[in-house]
């Protein structure tokens, strides 16, 4: 049976089709992502969190009489509990199929990865499983984030500047 | 039993699906063909303390209906062929476990409800047996939690990715006395892998298209029917991004598809209107099991379908292999149905 | 105005990342490491802290603050105890977070279920 020819060129029978034909033939069909409309959530989601954390950070300044050095850390830790509370009540990851990187990208989707994988594996146990399993998705933040300021902090003592900068 | 050119098996004594069924999960009981499931569990828990254990409940729910549709005790079941998506198929393992029967474990992914099918035929048409029974089973949350990312995890799916269907399809297969009234077995082409390059775990559809056509391909040429010849081809998970590229490719080869009404499970089982989380369609190796043995063999039973052709397509990675920059090989196997009664 | 800066910013680190995910086709995983090693290198040119005081939570929130506090752990220590700084101090300013995140995580998982 003669093979009719197409809208993307490929005139190949099944048989013999490569993977760069079948690529091209198919392209057409596969629905593209709506990247602009994820960047404007991303942007708004994103933002959004940002502005929590700023109102979170000048309440501990206020309150506590701290400074904006000071108040950094228990910022980041209340975000990092509000997100855990919001991945235990099953809402963290309905927000982020319509926030993506704006929830991913703020402490608040590390938190999210770990308390997720935490829930996850519960079922094999507090040692192998929540243990064992809890940076499975946060893991390479930490390792590379440590190599980087590794490398980084090794070239400022190569290059004499000694840390300030 | 005969073979028909290089890949279809011709079951000369038409074994026959004596009982079948279908159990699904809460929200395949808000899609279309909830009055065709025969149970619909209320929570993805099922009352287990973990996924894995809802998934062994599951497939254990749908084993046990399907004997009880059938009318066959227990103890007269020889075999069980069965299979799913789990490492070292452990849910069918503790299925079989339950029955007490000869186990045959096979993995074909999403295509398990056919090759299942398909062996359980081969065993009853050849004499080895007199009732095998055929089952797959898949949950989404163990899917997810094995293939993808923990189930509260915030990822966003793409356009392309497919929703994991909760449910366990079973049937038994008996042979062809002469008293039973169908469905019957009548062929089975079995496919070989399809590995057209591409890498994308969340793009299944377009992976496993290519395997599809290719099997329906060989069964057309093998047996020499055409399309016209059945009221109904499904394949198994295309879903939306798979089924047109499939179509295409078919009418690339000449295959006059339009004889027929040509769809997909996984486009059934779900309105995507409504169930918008399911994105793109149903996968999974339930998909393909519960619309066959829920929807389509109760369709024949009405009479609305006397000859389906079920094209069921499985994406055979692992979650490594895509991690190591691996393709995705695919696999489909088909199973051609003819009702009994009056209409055969 | 810190608001402002704070949503502008943060917004933007966000778009960035969305960028990665969906143009460069990076998982989640693949682009919060990128995010992180840039904040470390933005660090390391100096361009992270005036970035902090400006837009604030904009530039502490998102995940390449994690890369700035490892880095300005690492190079606080380095100034003070020289070369052995560099390992010693690398967690000293994230400890919090990273404390924070297993011990609330850890408490999640005895008390709660995944929902699916």
């Amino acid at each position: 049976m003669p093979a009719k020819s197409n809208q993307s060129g490929i005139n190949k029978r099944l048989d013999d089709m490569t993977s760069e034909e079948y690529k091209k033939l198919s392209k057409p069909y596969v629905p593209g992502r709506p990247v602009f409309k994820n960047c404007i959530r991303a942007f708004l989601i994103g933002g959004l969190i940002c502005v929590i954390g700023q109102g979170i950070q000048s309440g501990f300044m206020s309150v506590f009489g701290m400074n904006s050095k000071e108040a950094a850390s228990p910022t980041v830790a209340l975000l990092i509990l509000i997100s855990v509370i919001l991945t235990s009540l099953g809402v963290y990851d309905k927000i982020a199929q319509w926030a993506g990187a704006g929830s991913a990208v703020p402490v608040t989707g590390f938190a999210n990865s770990m308390c997720s994988a935490a829930l996850e594996h519960r079922s094999e146990g507090l040692v192998l499983g929540v243990g064992g399993n809890m940076f499975k998705l946060a893991g390479s933040v930490i390792v590379f984030g440590t190599v980087a300021a590794f490398l980084v902090g090794i070239v400022y003592a190569l290059l004499g500047l000694g840390g300030s900068h | 039993m005969k073979k028909l050119g290089s890949q279809t098996w011709q079951f000369t004594t038409r074994p026959v699906i004596l009982g079948s069924s279908a159990v699904v999960g809460p929200e395949e009981g808000e899609g279309p063909l909830a009055s065709d499931f025969d149970f619909i569990f209320d929570s993805l828990e099922m009352g287990e303390k973990t996924w894995e254990k809802a998934e062994r409940a599951l497939f254990m729910k749908a084993s046990v209906m399907a004997l009880e549709n059938a009318g066959l005790d227990e103890e007269k079941l020889e075999y069980f062929v069965g299979g799913d998506l789990m490492n070292q198929i452990i849910s069918s393992s503790f299925a079989a476990r339950k029955l007490g029967v000869p186990y045959l474990g096979v993995f074909g992914a999403c295509s398990t409800s056919m090759e299942s099918l398909a062996i359980a035929a081969m065993i009853v048409d050849s004499g080895g047996g007199k009732y095998a029974l055929a089952g797959t089973a898949s949950h989404n949350c163990t899917v997810e939690k094995q293939f993808r990312y923990p189930t509260e995890y915030g990822s966003q799916k793409p356009p392309t990715s497919q929703y994991t269907v909760t449910g366990s399809g079973c049937a038994v297969v008996g042979q062809n006395d002469g008293t039973a009234k169908g469905p019957y077995i009548v062929f089975a082409t079995l496919g070989k892998i399809m590995d057209l390059g591409l890498k994308d775990p969340l793009n299944m559809g377009a992976a496993m298209a290519p395997a599809a056509a290719d099997t329906i391909l060989s069964h057309f040429r093998d047996t020499g029917l055409s399309p016209g010849h059945y009221d109904l081809i499904v394949t198994g998970d295309l879903a939306t991004v798979g089924l047109p590229i499939a179509k295409k490719l078919l009418a690339d080869e000449g295959i006059p598809m339009e004889e027929t009404t040509f769809n997909d499970c996984g486009l059934l089982i779900y309105d995507l209107d409504k169930q918008k989380y399911t994105i793109a369609g149903g996968s999974g190796c339930g998909c393909s099991a519960v619309v066959t043995y829920g929807h389509i063999l109760k369709r024949m039973k009405k009479g609305e379908l006397k000859r389906v052709l079920i094209v069921a397509t499985g994406a055979l990675l692992s979650p490594l292999s895509y991690q190591q920059g691996e393709s995705i090989p695919c696999v489909a196997h088909a199973i051609a149905l003819e009702s009994g009664g009056e209409g055969a | 105005m810190i608001y402002l800066w704070a949503f502008l910013i943060g917004g933007a680190i966000c778009v960035v990342g969305q960028v990665l995910m969906d143009i460069v086709k990076l998982t989640p995983a693949h682009t919060m490491s990128t995010l992180v090693v840039a904040g470390a290198i933005a660090d390391a040119f100096g361009i992270y802290d005036p970035l902090v005081k400006f837009a604030g939570a904009g530039a502490s929130v998102p995940i390449t603050s994690f890369g700035y506090s490892l880095v300005h752990g690492a190079l606080t220590e380095l100034e003070r105890d020289g070369w052995i700084g560099v390992v010693t101090g690398i967690f000293d300013i994230t400890s919090a977070g990273i404390s924070s995140a297993i011990v609330f995580s850890f408490l999640a998982a005895l008390l709660v279920r995944p929902k699916g």
